[in-house]
């Protein structure tokens, strides 16, 4: 399976549920197995995208922090 | 009736898409309950929940047209809509209101936070298949018509429906 990000997102600054809504928005226009990559400041994201793809049961691929900037990648299931 | 081997085979992850529903009902027309309503209603979007909210009493006025000024049919509802504005921009806060200082500080400490508003949440709810219900009972109780109230909502219900939406489902009282 080829790991391309098909769709990177820059929700910085951007506060509960506004990261959470706008990635759900851009996951529906990709296809299974595309990557989709974030970019947000929110400190609840960090659970909040975790929970988001328990529950949708899309895969976090990626999760980590620079410089107060989280980056996500999820993978559509 | 004894399970088969059918039957065990069928039963895990078979279809299994376990749609999840989030039913809340809508009562308070204050901006710091209408706020949360609204984020939690986006978010179970977000989630690929199925969400329905039932406005009524006090919850119908934020769906008021911003600029619709008076409703009513007489004095008594009319006078309510006077000391009660409908619409998004027009929502007190339950503490702190100071005659609506309150909700501009809440408003710019939002904007200065990148909060999305009630407003702008409204709208993404109804983008992302939100169900909203008003309640026919209070529109008729308030005076509200279906013309003063905002595009995309659903048919206004009564009690039978929420509660049938509400079977089974995740419910708040808000």
């Amino acid at each position: 399976m080829s790991l391309t990000v098909v769709q990177t997102l820059d929700l910085k600054g951007l506060s509960c549920p506004m990261p959470i809504v706008k990635t759900a928005k851009a996951m529906k226009q990709v296809s299974s197995g595309e990557m989709v990559e974030v970019f947000a400041t929110d400190p609840g994201s960090v659970a909040d995208f975790q929970a988001w793809c328990r529950s949708t049961r899309n895969t976090l691929v990626e999760s980590d922090v620079t410089d107060g900037v989280f980056h996500y990648v999820i993978q559509k299931r | 009736m004894p399970y088969t081997e059918l039957d065990l085979e069928m039963k895990p992850d078979e279809g299994n898409e376990d749609e999840h529903k989030l039913v809340i009902f809508a009562w308070s027309g204050d901006l710091d309950r209408v706020w949360p309503t609204l984020i939690l209603a986006t978010t179970a979007a977000a989630m690929g929940w199925s969400v329905t909210v039932f406005f009524t009493f006090w919850g119908l006025f934020p769906l008021v047209k911003n600029d619709v000024r008076m409703t009513g049919d007489n004095w008594m509802q009319r006078m309510m809509s006077v000391m009660n504005r409908g619409g998004t921009d027009h929502l007190k806060l339950s503490k702190m209101n100071f005659i609506g200082a309150g909700p501009k500080m809440m408003r710019k400490l939002a904007r200065d936070n990148k909060v999305a508003c009630p407003q702008e949440l409204l709208a993404e709810a109804r983008e992302m298949g939100v169900h909203l219900v008003p309640c026919q009972m209070t529109m008729d109780l308030l005076g509200l018509e279906r013309a003063n109230l905002i595009e995309g909502l659903e048919r206004p219900a009564g009690a039978t429906t929420a509660l049938l939406e509400a079977d089974g489902a995740t419910t708040l009282f808000i």
